[in-house]
């Protein structure tokens, strides 16, 4: 019973999941909301990659979608062209109700060939990571982001000349594997792996070079290690949401991870809070739903944007929660103001209580 | 022979209109250290107000050069009032942050600019046909045919660099520009306003930004409201390529990139776009600094 109490996350988070299933099924929550939900967590996964990198090393990337289109595309070639899966039965293999709420496992081949494509685009994106990543330890700041955008467009430019994923047309036949579970599995793995790793000593190393590269060099961090770390793992992590990325959309093209795409999540990492976890996660959630709720204004969505984002920068330029983490995540490194639920009450009372005395 | 004269000309033409982008970029980075992500906005602005400019004052007939001049100029204070107002309000408040900051609040304003100028309605979505500021003329020099537009194009992006040169070389506000680009405190103590000389340091270069963006409306008469960002980028590539900071590196690396890209593409087409990526990456990985740029020491 101590032991659930200490751990309530391994309780909550299956409910959430649970819950999103369960409304769906009882269609209060239509297939467009899960769509949204599962572009909230493509874009959370997108986002704590970036922070990996920007937030916790202080690499500004403006490449990071070509990091995505490496995994998608290298996934969607897996799951549909050296292993096609739709030469799997994809029938369910267990499907169960329980009153009007019905459960399936799907077909667990099709499954496992989607892992195997996930894991290759992952591991391929961090190949391509590591390409990056050590030559551009010769530069800093600006021009490690020019480089970056540099990189991200010239892969896109080779995956317009690449015959086998349809140069410049775009990518057709991609199964659709992934579903609400694997996208939630995998942004909430990510949340998990990079908590982690901002607790580690490899996570301080980098959080020591961002804050200062020369005094993190003399006292022997090999910043030139850890920067390629850095690179590596969030090349990886954003290959993964590519690949989550090809088996929502089934249709990929070169077009999708323009520059722009990367800018997109370098906004949503700085309207949530650089360095911090909870502020990428609130970001990308905050920021994907925000376009789909002004739909009836959308031409001024990304004015609204553009404006936020020089607001931001102007007022908070650490983000609206940078430097500061939720209590659930429970972490121990120092430095960071940790944000309880409770605490949003007691300010609530505190700004009454403040009213009343002004009065 | 003939053709490759022929291809060399375009380049040329081509690389006069990434070199006067290119000197905005360098110049603003020579003195405040940051890179203005939306420069490439100003082009598309100066090619806007070229449009406004000649439906409002000469209708649709064809103009004549001292009027194709005068348009030039309005279009290119219009614009540089709004980079001087963009700076103001966006940019002055982060200068003394990490260049990082500016950056991002450039790529905030870019996004805010395009997208407000998509739905202002007689802006609007829809492209645009450019007016031509000048007719096509061909004329044949031993074999070769030569479009007298881009002749006239090149000449006068050479003279406006060398009027630019002069004026920074010469002038008492250019020496400012200098002073604050080698050190920002010293000049400020010396009696410099160090604000204003930011102030016309924007003007110039979203002017020279206008009047970059009319040459390539005249040779590419598509207006669009994202036309902007892909030149942007390139002109910026220019400038890394040629050393940023230095604007004789601008104009080098301006006209290397166009002809690059204009030789490049009439060879493998495909590669039209990537090229000058390409080319970013290998210089800045063997040569960070630019072609023309010193090594900098950093000091602790």
């Amino acid at each position: 019973m101590n032991w659930l109490k200490k751990n309530r996350k391994f309780i909550i988070i299956p409910l959430i999941y649970l819950l999103v299933h369960v409304l769906n099924q009882a269609k209060i929550l239509n297939n467009y909301i899960l769509q949204v939900l599962m572009l909230i967590g493509i874009n959370l996964i997108m986002v704590e990659s970036l922070n990996v990198l920007t937030g916790m090393t202080g690499q500004t990337s403006l490449g990071q979608a070509g990091f995505m289109a490496v995994g998608a595309y290298v996934s969607a070639i897996v799951t549909s062209i050296l292993i096609p899966a739709k030469n799997f039965s994809s029938a369910a293999l267990i499907s169960f109700k329980i009153g009007k709420i019905g459960f399936q496992i799907t077909s667990i081949p099709q499954n496992l060939i989607f892992l195997l494509g996930t894991l290759a685009g992952g591991v391929v994106a961090a190949i391509f990571g590591y390409i990056i990543g050590t030559p551009s330890l010769k530069l800093k700041g600006d021009y490690l982001a020019i480089v970056t955008l540099g990189f991200g467009e010239v892969i896109r430019q080779i995956i317009r000349v690449t015959p086998i994923v349809g140069k410049s047309f775009g990518m057709v036949g991609i199964p659709k594997l992934a579903n609400f579970f694997w996208i939630y599995f995998f942004a909430m793995l990510t949340i998990f792996i990079c908590r982690n790793f901002m607790d580690s000593s490899y996570g301080r190393a980098c959080m020591a070079i961002r804050d200062n590269e020369i005094a993190a060099d003399t006292i022997g961090i090999n910043t030139a290690r850890y920067k390629v770390i850095a690179f590596v793992y969030s090349a990886f992590i954003a290959g993964i949401s590519g690949s989550m990325f090809a088996h929502t959309m089934v249709y990929l093209h070169p077009d999708t991870f323009a520059y722009t795409k990367s800018t997109d999540y370098v906004i949503y990492l700085y309207a949530g809070g650089v360095g911090s976890i909870s502020g990428s996660i609130l970001g990308a959630a905050a920021l994907t739903a925000l376009p789909e709720i002004l739909r009836q204004i959308s031409n001024w969505r990304l004015v609204i944007y553009g404006l936020l984002l020089v607001l931001i920068i102007l007022f908070r330029p650490t983000g609206l929660f940078g430097g500061r983490e939720f209590s659930f995540l429970g972490l121990k490194t120092g430095g960071i103001k940790i944000f309880h639920f409770s605490d949003l009450w007691s300010w609530i009372g505190k700004k009454k209580s403040v009213e009343e005395a002004g009065k | 022979m003939a053709r490759f004269l022929q291809l060399l000309v375009f380049g040329l033409q081509l690389g006069s209109i990434y070199a006067l982008l290119a000197i905005g970029y360098t110049m603003v980075f020579g003195i405040i250290r940051m890179i203005n992500m939306m420069h490439g906005d100003f082009l598309m602005i100066g090619s806007y107000a070229v449009y406004f400019a000649v439906s409002l004052l000469f209708g649709n007939q064809l103009i004549g050069p001292a009027a194709a001049l005068l348009v030039l100029m309005i279009s290119g204070t219009v614009t540089g009032s709004i980079g001087v107002g963009i700076e103001r309000f966006a940019y002055r408040p982060l200068r003394s942050r990490a260049p990082i900051s500016s950056m991002i609040s450039a790529i905030g304003v870019g996004l805010f600019v395009e997208n407000l100028f998509r739905i202002i309605p007689f802006i609007g979505p829809n492209p645009r046909t450019a007016p031509k500021l000048m007719a096509d003329k061909i004329i044949t020099v031993g074999g070769v045919d030569l479009n007298i537009v881009s002749i006239v194009v090149i000449l006068f992006s050479l003279v406006i660099m060398g009027i630019l040169y002069y004026v920074i070389q010469n002038t008492k506000i250019g020496m400012q520009m200098r002073a604050v680009a080698c050190d920002k405190d010293a000049s400020a103590l010396m009696g410099s306003n160090v604000d204003n000389v930011v102030s016309a340091t924007f003007f110039i270069g979203a002017g020279l930004a206008a009047i970059s963006g009319a040459f390539y409306a005249n040779r590419y008469p598509v207006l669009t409201v994202t036309m902007g960002a892909t030149l942007g980028n390139k002109a910026f590539i220019s400038a890394v390529v040629g050393g940023i900071g230095d604007i004789r590196g601008a104009v080098l690396g301006g006209f290397i990139m166009g002809i690059v890209e204009i030789l490049v593409s009439s060879v493998l087409p495909d590669l039209a776009y990537g090229i000058s990526f390409i080319v970013l990456v290998i210089i800045l990985l063997f040569k960070p600094e630019g072609l023309l740029g010193k090594p900098q020491i950093e000091k602790v």
